[in-house]
């Protein structure tokens, strides 16, 4: 399809684009920074209100931009998570720094909006290395925007470092598969490796290569040295946003690599998945138990959590596929929930050790119901969110006969539901120190009860979110 | 006279597995960046090889070869103003005295 046909199914993007830059003009000229960020989420909402469920797969712009059902659930993922984002940012005050934020980080966001959406639909690999840099870049910059901060300077440094070494290592291993199938349509190689004999290690060499700058990006161990430290300096909403939006990106980009072009070498890097998998959830879990900063020990849980949903996809089995995408949804309600509960508490009492959790059901009865909803949904309690995307994997690992995965899995799950459990026995069974109330803004209570109610709902009537994942999965 | 193909990718390998132990044992922040270019260098010889020899299309190597020197441009310049954003607070750029987040 030729640009200009294209542009009418690019509606919601242009709408980012639009609002991106206009959001960049009104912040030079309106002091009042609030109105900045609620023109950026209205231009997420817009957005969102545009996209359409396409009903075949349109290859835009010539091929480099796949509009798909699958693209459209990332699609939808993304805006959503952007906009909770957004709006944690309005309510979210600082304590190193007295600057008044949404105006650039508006922009920034927009930005990084647009570029998870090229993520989840790009279809070869020169798309694939733009938009994962265009990513990576406005996470640097997101994570080290703090001046005088040098937490903050300290995580933009080791992300960069990490995040240059593995995207580089990820560009060799693409110029080598472009050189052993002459293509970088996603597609194209698929054929040309099937028809063609190609030297089999070199061409898993090349994966192997390609799966470290993937494998940064969703934090899969051995790759994940950077994550705790990263979401420890940035700001509480940008961890937030870190823990959640370029992780499943990452994990929609892998789907469709691995899927697309590399099916036929499943035996092949299915074990080393099902490896990395039983790696980055034991070290996720079990280095998250001695944390004392919640922010680090939700770090780690996250790589732990990136490790089950690797599960479904080294499996990869029809379950497996759909438990990779049911997780995903129920990750992101849970995950974005919990931070927002940590950015409530840290405006409240100033740290983010987990020391100031005790007594917490004291001083706000709501906020330490809500907080303890989403830990045990992340421990994978049954009715709850969490509990559904855990059910698809592990079901997927014993229907694939993968049962040393499975075994330890839930193997993991306990050692996790420990750590869990340790934040919710201080908030409630711990004295607090004092019995000053917790401040709700409403801008932060809005997206907390989507969450909640996400995290519940999803639990209850899983059906809702289960046909969603199954339509876009239809092609 | 035609350099053979396997010449180039050994040389590109070279420049890769240069670039990597550089990025991997330098304490310098700057030295660092110079070995993540070193990389990305490597990356463009090897496109630019396979475009004159097995591309369907000789164009897609090249093209891609000027984004990669595009983005690594982007890359250097952000890092560099984190570096110096880093140094203006901590007085240094040696990536072992950046310790303050650990485990």
């Amino acid at each position: 399809m030729d640009a200009v046909t294209s542009l009418t199914y690019f509606v919601p993007e242009l709408i980012l684009l639009g609002t991106a830059f206009a959001a960049l003009l009104l912040d030079l000229f309106i002091p009042k920074k609030e109105v900045v960020g609620l023109t950026g989420l209205a231009g997420v909402l817009a957005a969102l209100a545009f996209a359409r469920c396409p009903a075949d797969a349109y290859p835009l712009f010539y091929g480099f931009f796949l509009l798909d059902p699958f693209s459209f659930f990332f699609k939808v993922a993304a805006l959503l998570i952007v906009a909770v984002t957004l709006l944690a940012f309005l309510a979210y005050r600082p304590r190193t720094e007295s600057v008044s934020f949404p105006g650039e980080f508006t922009v920034l966001f927009l930005f990084m909006a647009f570029a998870l959406i090229l993520m989840g639909s790009s279809n070869n690999l020169l798309m694939i290395f733009l938009s994962l840099e265009f990513v990576s870049v406005l996470s640097y910059l997101l994570t080290g925007f703090l001046k005088k901060d040098s937490h903050s300077k300290e995580a933009a440094l080791k992300y960069l470092l990490f995040g240059s070494v593995a995207s580089g290592t990820m560009l060799y291993g693409m110029s080598i598969l472009f050189g052993l199938t002459g293509a970088i349509d996603l597609n194209v190689i698929h054929e040309s490796l099937v028809s063609t004999a190609v030297p089999q290690g070199l061409v898993l060499t090349s994966l192997f290569l390609i799966l470290v700058g993937l494998g940064f990006k969703i934090s899969m161990a051995p790759f994940h040295m950077w994550a705790p430290d990263v979401y420890e300096g940035a700001l509480t909403p940008v961890t937030a946003f870190l823990t959640v939006g370029p992780k499943a990106l990452g994990f929609a980009v892998l789907v469709r690599l691995l899927h697309t072009s590399f099916l036929h070498l499943q035996s092949e890097w299915s074990a080393v998945l099902v490896a990395l998998s039983i790696l980055t959830m034991t070290l996720g879990n079990v280095v998250a138990i001695s944390q004392t900063n919640i922010k680090r020990l939700l770090g780690y849980s996250s790589i732990a959590q990136a490790g089950y949903i690797l599960m479904g996809l080294a499996v990869s089995n029809e379950i497996g596929i759909r438990g990779v995408l049911v997780y995903l949804i129920a990750y992101a309600f849970t995950n974005l929930g919990a931070f927002l509960c940590v950015i409530l508490v840290s405006n409240h009492c100033g740290t983010d050790e987990i020391d100031s959790y005790a007594g917490l059901s004291e001083k706000s009865p709501f906020l330490a119901f809500a907080l303890t909803v989403f830990l045990l949904s992340l421990a994978g309690i049954p009715p709850l969110a969490g509990f559904i995307g855990k059910f698809y994997v592990f079901s997927s690992a014993i229907q694939g006969q993968f049962i040393t995965l499975a075994v330890a899995a839930a193997l993991n799950s306990a050692v996790a539901a420990f750590y869990y459990f340790k934040v919710v026995r201080l908030m409630y069974l711990a004295p607090a120190p004092s019995r000053e109330p917790v401040a709700h803004p409403a801008f932060l209570l809005i997206p907390l009860w989507i969450a909640l109610i996400g995290t519940v709902v999803m639990g209850v009537f899983p059906n809702l979110f289960i046909q969603f994942v199954e339509r876009s999965l239809i092609l | 006279m035609l350099i053979p193909l396997q010449h180039i990718l050994i040389f590109a390998a070279g420049l890769f597995a240069i670039g990597l132990y550089g990025a991997l044992v330098r304490r310098n922040v700057i030295g660092i960046l110079i070995s993540i270019e070193l990389i990305l260098n490597a990356v463009n010889v090897n496109l630019i090889a396979f475009s004159r020899t097995t591309a369907l299309n000789p164009v897609t190597g090249q093209v891609f070869a000027v984004i990669v020197i595009t983005l690594a441009a982007v890359g250097a310049t952000v890092g560099l103003a984190i570096v110096l954003a880093l140094y203006r607070v901590r007085r240094t750029i040696y990536t072992d005295e950046v310790n303050l987040l650990k485990w």
